[in-house]
């Protein structure tokens, strides 16, 4: 197994390496004065772009701007992002605790509710259902994230008036401003943090700024997470060991729980990298939908004000996120089925 | 010439997919669907005649105010933020889908088809460069990396298209590939090889029409994820020019008024209502059709 992670350890930074080539190469289509934002670190800078240029040679071939920005990159320094008035690096770590707090909720209620619901229609197959949750599924998986946000801000915002858009109320924004002494952010997570400093007041706010994403999130991705689940665990209920078991005279619990599901869930850790993609794409909609900012919301607003440095980081991001995934994945698997071994 | 569909087997079998995509309630419901809509995008001016006939997608409006305005006599769908006629707007934005649709899915799957079965087939240097490069494309989630193609390239529907263009192709490379590995040491592929057939009519004829069946379906599904992905994109404000008929744009354009006032807080329910409900159905009626037609060919599940 050491030599397989050292491979994909090799494979990580050459498709690291790709990326950047790609997006810089997507980036360089852009005028000089414009692509000098990525060098600024200070709002003052941003004054004397011309010059900015002609010190950093912007005009440079490609390659010397590649190894000039790679070299940047290496010292830490990943430019200023215009939206958020602060270098990328600082802000990337204000943002990324609001979308990792909705996908840590998200997360394991897709992977529940979607193995649940997988499972349970396969049991049922062509059972009322099975064919109820097809057709939740097949309108989760046609319901735009954004649209469906919107739908719910209107109805549960709007009409009942019950969970507010944002990440939290100004009432308990203004209280942890106010009480920094006795409330100190370990994480940067709203509910995180109200828990661990003991105050429910605000653990309760942020979940209740949750509700809505969180559902979006889960309803829109979860319809692969079950359409995967359910075939596997019907493939699995037409094999001869289910029909051994059935004849040592199983019951269903066990035929279905503790040996059919087992299998079924093989498949279903192919799919891990898609549902990582698709929680990604997600949290953009989600997080612009309902005003969270968080790193979707960032690269959203960074796409519409042309802030580049944003834009180039959060692919490196993703990109590192993707590979690392698909990682873990791979050892997950060997891991599962005694039958891979990774070499 | 009769055609003997008995007798040819290529021909038995279309036909017994067919018969089984047609037996499938929910693929008739997609179809009535999709026919629906492709009837709207066709006859487009005959239902809302263009004010601007140079410019048709010219969404037209009633003023400038706005807050949008419930449906009236003059406007059926109401007008939405700006005072643009929904239906106007929706009917025309019905023409927007398919154009985004097929060119994206067009492009896409012609040059993951011919990538994918050239690599596939000869493999070597060129297949593994190929998928390697693929590999990096993977690595950023589509919408992503569509975004940023569209920020480099300038905001616009065009360029949302061409974006998302040269961004999915990379699906159907790798499905492609994989079909036409399964696909090339097989005996018939290798009679073919032995009695002299070129390599060309051996994909074109003995592993194309195998292997494009996966294809086929990631392509349905696709002409509605891309619509997905394009209206979002459209609605963050990297689309058209406002007033452009586009569903993406006209949600955004009610954006401000999900919530009206505190009297009556589901006022404006139309303004998001109808162009978002065009976009589900869009979306609908080509997953409908995909999720029958990967049953249909699904070997598992054919012949049940």
């Amino acid at each position: 197994m050491g030599p397989f992670i050292l491979r994909r350890l090799f494979f990580l930074i050459f498709v690291l390496f790709g990326v950047s080539v790609l997006i810089f190469g997507i980036l360089m289509s852009f005028s000089p004065e414009r692509r000098a934002a990525a060098y600024i670190t200070t709002p003052q800078q941003a004054k004397d772009l011309p010059r900015l240029v002609r010190t950093y040679g912007l005009d440079d071939p490609f390659y010397i701007q590649y190894g000039r920005w790679v070299g940047e990159v290496a010292a830490g320094n990943l430019g200023w992002s215009l939206v958020a008035a602060q270098p990328v690096w600082t802000a990337f770590w204000m943002y990324f605790p609001v979308t990792l707090e909705l996908n840590l909720y998200a997360a394991p209620l897709i992977i529940w509710f979607g193995i649940w619901l997988g499972t349970r229609s396969a049991i049922h197959r062509d059972d009322w259902f099975d064919h109820l949750s097809r057709v939740f599924a097949i309108i989760g998986w046609s319901l735009p994230t954004f649209l469906f946000a919107l739908v719910l801000l209107m109805v549960f915002y709007g009409y009942f008036r019950m969970f507010p858009p944002g990440i939290i109320g100004d009432e308990t924004a203004l209280y942890i401003m106010n009480h920094p002494e006795s409330f100190s952010r370990y994480t940067g997570m709203v509910t995180v943090d109200g828990i661990l400093n003991g105050n429910w007041r605000v653990a309760l706010d942020g979940l209740r700024h949750l509700v809505l994403p969180v559902t979006t999130q889960v309803i829109v991705v979860v319809a692969l997470l079950m359409r995967v689940m359910r075939s596997g665990m019907i493939e699995e209920l037409s094999k001869d060991y289910v029909i051994t078991a059935r004849a040592k005279g199983a019951d269903d619990r066990t035929v279905h729980l503790r040996h059919a599901r087992k299998n079924a869930l093989i498949p279903v850790v192919t799919v891990a990298g898609q549902l990582v993609a698709f929680s990604m794409e997600g949290s953009i909609a989600v997080e612009v939908v309902f005003n969270r900012q968080g790193m979707g919301w960032w690269l959203a607003e960074s796409a519409t004000q042309l802030d580049m440095p944003v834009l180039m980081g959060m692919c490196l991001f993703m990109g590192l996120v993707f590979v690392i995934t698909n990682l873990v994945i791979d050892i997950l698997y060997a891991a599962i089925d005694p039958r891979i071994r990774l070499v | 010439m009769a055609v003997d569909w008995e007798k040819h087997p290529r021909l038995r079998e279309l036909r017994f997919t067919l018969i089984k995509i047609f037996r499938n309630p929910t693929a008739v419901l997609g179809g009535i669907l999709l026919l629906g809509f492709a009837a709207t995008a066709v006859l487009a001016p005959v239902i809302a005649p263009p004010r601007y006939p140079d410019s048709p997608y010219r969404m037209p409006r009633k003023g400038y105010s706005p807050i949008p305005k419930p449906p009236s006599e003059t406007n059926v769908f109401g007008t939405t933020s700006g005072q643009y006629d929904i239906f106007y707007g929706v009917v025309w934005g019905t023409r927007t889908a398919f154009k985004i649709g097929l060119f994206v899915v067009g492009f896409a799957a012609a040059v993951g088809i011919f990538l994918g079965t050239v690599a596939g087939f000869y493999g070597g240097l060129v297949d593994e460069l190929l998928m390697r490069f693929v590999d990096v494309v993977f690595a950023v989630p589509t919408l992503v990396l569509a975004m940023a193609i569209v920020v480099a390239f300038g905001r616009g529907l065009e360029n949302i298209m061409i974006a998302l263009a040269l961004v999915v192709w990379r699906n159907y490379v790798r499905v492609m590939r994989a079909g036409v590995l399964t696909l090339r040491d097989k005996d018939y592929v290798q009679a073919a090889r032995l009695m002299g057939v070129s390599d060309v009519k051996i994909m074109l004829r003995h592993i194309l029409p195998n292997a494009i069946y996966p294809v086929l379906v990631i392509a349905t599904m696709d002409m509605g994820s891309m619509v997905i992905t394009a209206s979002f994109m459209s609605f963050v404000g990297l689309g058209a020019p406002k007033g452009y008929a586009d569903w993406g744009q006209m949600v955004a354009l009610a954006r401000n008024y999900i919530v009206g006032p505190p009297e009556d807080p589901l006022r404006f329910w139309y303004t998001i209502v109808i162009p978002g409900g065009c976009i589900v159905l869009f979306v609908l009626a080509w997953n409908l059709i995909g999720d029958a037609l990967r049953d249909a060919f699904d070997p598992r599940q054919r012949r049940r």
